[in-house]
């Protein structure tokens, strides 16, 4: 077992036996549902509106390289840079350096994944670079010193009480304050930030190609004054985040908000593009954009999942999940919880060392249900799995289990010997101490002394009495079975 | 029509009256049913575990041990699922692109050959099986108890089956249906995840049992044992009082 799979176990275990934790969670996602469902009913079709967006995104999944050059070419065209990083470390190097070279001391964020992905934070603080979350979930989260607890909501595993107390902690405001006053406390702190800040950091919702536009979607107008404000703009975004057209917003804005919060569409939405221009008096002197792959171009080429680029980040197959609802966000230890982060995660790091979060899960099948832009997610669950076994890093014994049983299956002869021994076994308590991983929590039922099979080749194939039953005879009993060569 | 019974190995072993309950019902119904004695597995553990060698073996055992089936029914939503659903992505063993609008897993259904094809697409789950193929709702049984029905994960989400199993069930005389608010939730079971993951499987039946329990409903049915099993494993270990029952069981009572 890897060591991200031992802290996966401890970690998960720990809140799945929480019942406090998990109502916090049950009664945040609540309130989502009810959002949502509300809002599908503002869609004529909202399966047509998954297709349309399921369809851009494969569009421009499919044909990566020419909308992100046309992308590139429109931000230089802008007068922005780009920068394409291949790795973590590519990216935070040019920012930090840029931010070094400009003379930044202080940093403004908005809300991006794809920064928590590169560890930028501590990027800035190694260089003495103060940076601040700007969003109120990230600003609290950086606060309580820990990683988002979920893609669009992060700190979801919080409530108003709990903010309460670590805003009365940091900032002795009472503990009795409202949402309101605790809102009105941050954006007070916030609002120093952004007037002193050199540098705004944002990642981007999605990349325009044919307008080198970057779009970004917040609830806090926080987005729009790290972009505004300071006199450089970094965007950090991640290839897949490219879209062909302008007017695929049309489609993809009010989806994303419909699954990711159940809005019509995000309060604030805010095209970027590029640094002022000469007669314009606000906006950023520098616009850099800086393009992440870090693994996504494996992902690309693998063409059975390349779907799962397809994400938009919205957060609805966490809501969906009922793992994540049980274990909650940081016991994944990826940066993207849930289904899609057990997925896309093993191949944007190590695939050995994170192959057991896709076993993470019953294979339920929520996730694929809720899945805006249509990622056949627990199906690549599956196709992950049979990659873990085939790149060998499954358990021995598993293995050698699988082989047993195997060979017990290919023929009914063996399967009626070996499944007799078993129910033996385990009526006699014999096989108890092979079954505690199930019943460490359950009981288990004893099994019959008879089976299906032996029930019908005694009795059942005549059928009940006064009942007929001819096809039991049509095929003659022992009919030879053709072994498949 | 002569239908064949496929009854996978878990209900063989563990619960043999969920399918001698199937067989009195379709006999009552006046269907011929006969059990291929070769069977054994569909193969889903091991497909689901990633041992895909495996159980592509076992998938082509299938298709030529049903081969010669007009219809094959089976009181297992999650092994229907795997048979109509993954059997032709794992029978074709190359990889085709995913297209748009469309699942790789129906693109997987070109290197299969058609007596296969015809194998997967005649199996049923029960309850699909009498309203779908046979277009019968009421199966002349009586029940008297209140019930709630829980939705396997495979019979909803891989077959689309929510409106037959309660179709049957709002036939059966002198039964109360309640519906439960988290019907569609997973019981937590999910095959090798309950023995890998069982602390995490416990909470997820911990969130299902007390959905069924705010229902006060006496009995949970379902189309899949194995969901059944790990309510009720868990129910009995907190000593709480709910009784388990299949759906075939249900309407093979008079």
């Amino acid at each position: 077992m890897t060591a991200s799979a031992r802290q996966f176990i401890r970690a998960a275990t720990a809140k799945a036996a929480n019942p406090g934790h998990r109502a916090i969670l049950e009664n945040n996602i609540a309130t989502y549902d009810t959002a949502v469902a509300l809002g599908k009913t503002r869609y004529a079709s909202w399966e047509n509106a998954r297709s349309v967006a399921a369809q851009i995104k494969w569009n421009a999944v499919n044909h990566l390289g020419l909308y992100l050059e046309q992308f590139e070419r429109a931000v230089v065209k802008n007068g922005g840079r780009v920068f394409w990083a291949e790795t973590a470390e590519d990216a935070r190097c040019y920012i930090v350096e840029l931010a070094q070279q400009r003379g930044v001391h202080k940093v403004v964020k908005s809300k991006s994944m794809v920064s928590e992905e590169i560890d930028l934070n501590a990027a800035f603080a190694a260089a003495s670079i103060e940076s601040v979350e700007t969003d109120l979930g990230e600003f609290i989260c950086q606060l309580r010193g820990e990683p988002p607890y979920h893609i669009v909501t992060p700190i979801m595993h919080l409530t108003k009480t709990d903010v309460a107390a670590l805003f009365h902690e940091k900032f002795g405001t009472p503990l009795t304050a409202t949402a309101k006053e605790l809102a009105g406390v941050a954006r007070e702190q916030l609002r120093r930030v952004f007037l002193s800040a050199d540098m705004g950091v944002t990642g981007a919702n999605f990349l325009v190609a044919d307008t080198g536009m970057v779009a970004l979607s917040t609830n806090e107008g926080n987005g729009r004054l790290s972009v505004s404000l300071p006199r450089i703009h970094v965007v950090v975004a991640g290839i897949e985040k490219v879209i062909p057209r302008l007017e695929d917003l049309a489609v993809l804005w009010p989806v994303l908000a419909q699954v990711g919060t159940g809005q019509t569409v995000t309060s604030y939405n805010t095209l970027v593009g590029g640094p002022r221009r000469d007669g314009e008096t606000d906006g950023p002197v520098e616009f850099h954009v800086v393009l992440l792959d870090n693994g996504r171009t494996r992902l690309l080429a693998d063409v059975e999942q390349r779907d799962a680029l397809h994400c938009i980040r919205c957060g609805a197959c966490l809501n969906a999940c009922p793992v994540y609802k049980n274990i909650g966000g940081h016991a994944y230890g990826t940066t993207y919880q849930g289904p899609i982060g057990s997925v896309i995660t093993p191949h944007l790091r190590d695939a050995c060392e994170w192959s057991h979060l896709s076993y993470a899960s019953s294979l339920c099948g929520a996730c694929t249900g809720v899945c805006p832009v249509r990622i056949d997610i627990h199906h690549h669950l599956l196709h992950n799995r049979r990659n873990a076994v085939q790149r060998r890093f499954d358990n021995p014994f598993q293995r050698l289990a699988f082989k047993a049983w195997f060979w017990a299956m290919q023929d009914a002869t063996r399967y009626r010997v070996a499944s007799k021994l078993a129910r033996l076994a385990m009526r006699s308590g014999l096989a108890l101490p092979f079954l505690k991983p199930w019943t460490q929590c359950r009981d288990l039922p004893v099994p019959p002394a008879r089976s299906f099979r032996d029930w019908w080749r005694r009795e059942g194939r005549d059928g009940p009495p006064g009942r007929p039953n001819s096809s039991g005879a049509a095929r003659p009993a022992g009919a030879p079975y053709q072994q498949h060569k | 029509m002569r239908v064949a019974l496929f009854i996978p190995c878990f209900v063989d072993q563990f619960c043999p009256q969920v399918a001698t309950a199937m067989v009195t019902v379709l006999r009552r119904l006046k269907v011929d049913v006969y059990y291929p004695p070769e069977q054994t597995c569909c193969g889903q553990p091991a497909f689901n575990t990633g041992y895909w060698e495996e159980a592509r073996a076992l998938a082509r055992r299938y298709c030529e041990v049903f081969a010669d089936a007009d219809a094959i029914v089976s009181p297992s939503g999650s092994c229907v699922a795997m048979v109509r659903n993954y059997y032709p992505e794992l029978l074709n063993a190359g990889v085709a692109a995913p297209v748009p609008g469309a699942s790789h897993r129906a693109a997987g259904t070109a290197a299969t050959t058609p007596e296969w094809q015809r194998v997967c697409a005649n199996t049923f789950e029960f309850s699909e099986f009498l309203v779908k193929k046979l277009g019968v709702t009421d199966v002349g049984a009586r029940f008297p108890a209140k019930a709630t029905y829980h939705d396997g994960c495979h019979a909803l989400r891989e077959l689309r089956l929510k409106e037959q199993p309660r179709q049957l069930l709002r036939r059966v005389r002198d039964l109360e249906l309640v519906e439960m608010d988290k019907a569609e939730t997973c019981c937590g079971f999910g095959g090798t995840f309950s023995v890998k993951f069982p602390i995490i499987s416990c909470a997820m039946d911990d969130v299902k049992i007390a959905s069924i329990q705010r229902t006060g409903a006496e009995y949970v049915v379902s189309a899949d044992s194995s969901c059944l099993m790990q309510i009720d494993g868990y129910a009995k270990r907190r000593r709480l009082p709910i009784k388990t029952i299949s759906l075939a069981e249900v309407l093979a009572a008079t």
